[in-house]
Parts: structure tokens; sequence; C-alpha cells
């Protein structure tokens, strides 16, 4: 990993709290006696990331564990509970209103489903045309021109543009959703399961097209899914998500070589592979817990097959374990307990 | 594998026999052929994948077998042969005795299933006592036994919990449970683990395979997903445009896949490629089953399409159980 220029982006212990204050009726029972409190879920909790210039940061874990969350933080969608985000080494706080409305427009979002994601009452020439005349990066009479140009980029026609989405298919849409992110000339894209709704067939062309798209426009993503399969195609590194913690981070090849946290291995092991016949499904038991009430210590210790009892009692921290390589796993303590 | 033997009529091994199965859709703009010319054979305690994007016919073949098919929708010819018997021209109260109970069907949301305002021991009391004549306690036991069988922990507690008290994973696996409460000859599973995570989807899995093993029940999978029917199912079946294009063992299609629309699912597949090099792609999308004309319906897509493709090539037979539709396969 080279020191020379600061990441692009960066986020130093962030946290994202979801808080259900108690309703009148509530807090009465609580004057009371009653032993209810506020209802906190720590989506997100101290994470860590750096994601440097054209590089490609893929995020997995289970649903729930956090990792759209953490997506949002990045695209400042939503703003942390604590910790801060720096863009190029500078503190986005430090940034005037103008600097701030400007790297606002560097960082773009990619939904995940392509239905929802696009008005329905709008066509597409307005969906992803209006932010770049809003914003002033073209004219309004440039602006059917400029739409041309990024359909023609994403591999549409730019000819119909004068419809409205739901005459398009799937994997359509989601080059109309890629196409709108790009149209405010972003730096970084935010991917949050930007495939998950596709066919296989189509999802190859789409994961094709980011590829293409990155090494055409210089991008740097953070590519968020549930799909090992994919994340190993496009990433260079791997951040590991589960309840809200990264549990580990390495380069793509490294990770999937040897993975060290016992939830990356146990979750290398369930993904069904095409060149796997009739196997024996052997499941790590248990599901991911409520994050209302994470266990205590290590997130992950009620399934894990080789806790012990400092598990139960401390958070691991994420260690270097090897160059570039962090996991946070009491198994990697210098000495054992 | 372990084979129950239960009293059936028809071939030995044999439990349900599809043979030329058309469920067309007489709709304005057209008759839409959503299942065209489908046969296969589900045996005794095998599964048998059936692979295709969506709206390649899948769910609709599925639908079909258990008399679901709403108008403008119908069947319009061909076979379906549960133990030796053709069910389709059966009424509708001949096929709510099969519906349940000799078939059963596992939905991709389980809350398809389930009644949210019931309690579940009830909707499950209620799936028993509506094929068999035993006491609510027989019953009950059934029930109970359903539940740990698919790995519920505790099921007499669980059984006085309501469907929101339970998780994705759990309630996937209590909809699996009802399934198998009347033990039934086939089981048709449609998408059931797609919603689903990675380790719970693995635990689901496991439960499954076990079961047919056990129980000797035949297996529908429905799937777009190849990775997953490859480590379950024994047999595939690849649907495309409302046919299936090709057929046979697990071992043989994923191997040696002869349809170019077969080897291109699998090499579309992201681990089956270099990372960070393009992947490789089907160009185009489905066709719209409204303009299938004479022609073979993946044609426009083919990398090896030829003169002859212009007529819709019949199955062909390649060998006991092998299966193909194509002119020009792949070598």
């Amino acid at each position: 990993m080279s020191a020379v220029a600061a990441p692009l982006l960066e986020l130093r212990g962030v946290s994202k709290r979801f808080e259900h204050k108690l309703d009148l009726p509530g807090r009465l029972a609580r004057k009371l006696g009653a032993r209810i409190c506020d209802e906190i879920v720590h989506a997100v909790d101290h994470v860590d990331l750096a994601i440097r210039e054209r590089e490609v940061v893929g995020l997995v874990g289970e649903s729930g564990c956090g990792k759209s969350t953490l997506g949002r933080v990045v695209a400042r969608l939503l703003a942390p509970s604590e910790g801060e985000r720096f863009w190029k080494g500078r503190p986005y706080r430090e940034f005037d209103v103008e600097r701030e409305r400007r790297e606002r427009l560097a960082v773009q979002m990619i939904f995940q489903d392509p239905y929802a994601s696009l008005n329905p009452r709008m066509r597409i020439v307005d969906v992803v045309g209006e932010a770049p005349v809003v914003h002033g990066l073209v004219t309004p009479a440039e602006r059917d021109d400029y739409v041309a140009e990024l359909l023609q980029r994403v591999g549409m026609d730019a000819t119909l543009m004068r419809r409205f989405p739901h005459q398009f298919s799937g994997g359509q849409r989601s080059r109309i959703g890629i196409a709108r992110a790009l149209a405010v000339k972003p730096r970084f894209l935010v991917c949050d399961e930007a495939v998950a709704a596709l066919d296989v067939s189509i999802q190859a062309q789409v994961l094709n097209l980011f590829i293409r798209l990155r090494e055409e426009l210089a991008l740097t993503y953070l590519f968020i899914s549930h799909d090992l399969g994919v994340i190993r195609h496009v990433s260079d590194r791997v951040v590991v998500m589960y309840l809200g913690r990264v549990v580990e981070s390495a380069p793509t090849a490294e990770l999937y070589a040897q993975p060290n946290h016992p939830y990356t291995i146990a979750l290398m092991a369930e993904v069904p592979r095409v060149d796997a016949r009739r196997r024996e499904y052997v499941p790590i038991r248990g599901e991911i817990p409520s994050p209302l009430s994470p266990p205590p210590g290590c997130h992950f210790h009620p399934r894990c097959p080789r806790a012990f009892a400092r598990c139960r009692q401390a958070a691991p921290p994420l260690r270097e374990i090897a160059p570039g390589h962090l996991s946070a796993c009491h198994l990697n303590d210098p000495v054992p307990a | 594998m372990t084979q129950q033997v239960r009293p059936g009529k028809g071939a030995p091994g044999t439990l349900l026999e599809v043979e030329g199965l058309r469920t067309h859709f007489f709709t304005k703009a057209g008759v839409i052929k959503a299942v065209d010319d489908v046969s296969f054979r589900v045996e005794r305690g095998r599964i048998l994948g059936l692979v295709g994007e969506s709206g390649s016919g899948k769910s609709m073949t599925g639908y079909s077998i258990l008399g679901l098919v709403d108008p403008p929708g119908r069947i319009v010819s061909g076979r379906i042969a549960l133990n030796g018997t053709d069910i389709t021209r059966l009424d509708a109260a001949a096929w709510r005795k099969l519906r349940g109970n000799r078939i059963a069907m596992i939905f991709q949301d389980p809350m398809m299933t389930l009644n949210p305002v019931l309690r579940i021991d009830t909707q499950m009391v209620e799936a028993v006592l509506a094929h068999h004549a035993v006491s609510r306690d027989a019953a009950l036991a059934r029930c109970r036994e359903a539940l740990s069988r698919v790995g519920i922990p505790s099921p007499d507690e669980r059984l006085r919990a309501y469907p929101h008290e339970f998780s994705g994973g759990m309630r996937q696996r209590v909809a699996i449970a009802i399934a198998l409460l009347n033990q039934p000859d086939v089981i048709i599973a449609d998408e059931p683990t797609t919603a689903l995570d990675v380790t719970i989807q693995g635990q689901i899995l496991f439960e499954v395979q076990k079961l047919c093993r056990e129980t000797g029940a035949g297996m529908i999978w429905i799937s777009h997903d190849l990775a997953v029917i490859s480590g379950l199912a024994d047999d595939v079946c690849v649907m495309y445009a409302g046919r299936i294009v090709e057929s046979g063992t697990v071992a043989e299609i994923l191997e040696r896949p002869m349809h170019p629309y077969t080897r291109g699912l699998l090499d579309s597949v992201p681990s089956r490629n270099t990372p960070g090099r393009p992947l490789a792609q089907i160009p185009g999308m489905t066709p719209s089953l409204l303009k299938l004309g004479n022609a073979c319906a993946f044609r426009e897509r083919c990398p090896r399409a030829i003169d002859s493709c212009a007529v819709a090539p019949a199955a062909r037979d390649l060998a006991a159980g092998r299966m193909l539709r194509c002119v020009n396969p792949v070598a």
C-alpha cells in the first residue's frame, strides 16, 4: 500500500446509531419501575475505512450487518452519530458551502432495486438530465445531447430517452440508474447491491459495464454485495462486516486464499459453487443476532466454532496479521488464553 | 440413499411424470406460451433442478403441476401423471385433495404460505385436518415432529408463536415443515432460498437434502441460481422462453453443456471467470413471449446460430435421460 497520497475517502471511528425514544406510556411505565429503556440499534460500530483513488473496495456481509448503512454514510445520505469522514485527507466539516456542494456531487450512489429507484412518472431524459442541469454542469439546451451521450456510454440506445421507466427491463433500468449517477461527473460510486436483482446473464452484462466505466472514467467504487462471487470478481480489496463491525479486511486474492476470521471462513464455506457437485452442506449454527441487543465481547462468539472465554468478554480489535490484511479475532492474540 | 417404498401405481421409481405440458395465456395482445412442450420425470428420493431466468416459465411449470393456473391461462395439452394417474383432467374438488397432501409447494416468500394473524399451531393443524380424520392431539403431535425435523429448536414453544416472531430463515423452515406435514410424494420448491442470507441458505439446503433422502419424496427445485442447483440437485432441466432446452444429470449438464444457452449461463457466473477481467456475457435479453415466432427462441442471442435455426428445433434424446433442443450444439 503506498503511503504517498492521502486516501480519496476515509472514515475514522464512524458509528451510526438509530434510536427509538420511548413514547409517553413507555416513559410513565419506566417511572413506575418497569425495566424498559430507549431502543438503540448500533447499525455501524466504530468503523475505520480508507479507500484510495481508483480502488474498488468490496463490502460483504449478511443482511442486517450494517453494510447498507455504512454505504449511506459514505455517500453522505446519513450523518454518522460519531466519528469523522475525510475527503482527500481533509475532514468534510472544514469545507465551506460552495466546496461542500461540489464535493457532494463527487460521491454518487447506485441503488439495489432498479424498479423502485426510478420515478415512474419521469421520462428517462428527465431522470438522467435533471441533476446536471440543476447543478449547472450543462445548460438546459445542451441537456438532451448530454443525456444521449450518457445513455450510449452505459450501452443503451439514446433514441429511447423519451420513454418512461416501466417500458424498460430490469437490466436496462440498472443502466439508467448508472447513467443517472454518472450524470454529475462523480469520482466515487457507492454501489449498494447494484446487481442483486438481475438475472445471471444480465448481471454479467452490468458487471462488465462497471468494470469498463472504471477504466474509462477513472472511478473509485465501494461495491456492497452479499454475493461473494460478484465481490471477488470486481474488487481489489474486500471488507467483511458482521453486526455493525468490520471483522476482516484484505486484498481480494489473499482473503479468498487465506481467510482468517472464523466468520469469513464460514461464509466462504457456505457459498454454493458451480463446480461443487451434490455436496454435503455443513451449516454454521444459529442466525445473526438482533442488533438491538448484540452479544457482549466478540459479536460472532455465539455462532463461532472456536470461541473461548475471552471472546465472551472483550471485543477483539482489528489487528494487522499480514501486510494489508486486518482481522478482528482473539485467536490472533500474541499469547492465546 | 434410503428408499421408502410406498404404494404407487406407476413405474417403481417414478413419482411424477410430465409429458408435453403446454400452459398458454390467452391475452388481448395474443397467446403467451408460458410453458411449451415441457416433459420431465421426478423420481423417488431425487431432486430435480429447474433452472432458468425470469420469465422462462419455470414457476409456471410448478403452478401447472399444482393446478394453480388462473385465467386467462390454462393447461392446453399434455399429461401430468402422479403415481401413474393423469391429474390434468381432475375437477376442482379432486385438485384440493391433492394439493398440500400428495403434492406440496414451498414458495419464495414464506409469508405467502403463512397467515400473519394466526398462530403457527392453528395453521399447521388445519393443514393436517384438511386431509386426515385424526384427533387434534394427534395432529399437533405430527406438527411438532415436522417442526423438529426441519431443525426448529423447542417446537412446543414455537408452535404457539405467530409468524412475525420468527426470522426469515425460521419462517421458511416453518413453510417447509407445513409442506412435509402430510408426507407428500412430490414437493415443488419455488426459489425458497433466494431471499435468504448465504449462511441461512446453507442451513436450509442441508435440511432439504436430508429430508429428501429420509422420506423418499421427490422434489422439484426451481431456481435461477446454477450454483445452488449444482450442489443440491441430481438432475437438471434448463428452461428458456417456455421450453426445456437441455436436460440430464447435474454432472453432465454442468460439465458438458451442449446447448449454447446453458454454456453461456455457466460462463457468465463470476466465480468461473478471472477476477477483474470482463465476464463472458450473453448479449441481448430474454425475448418477449408474445413475439416468439417459429424460430428457435435463443437464435437472436446465440453465437452459434445458423440458417436452420429459423425452425424451432425438436427435442432430441441423446442418451438415456439426456435431452437437447438444438441443431448446432456446442461440441
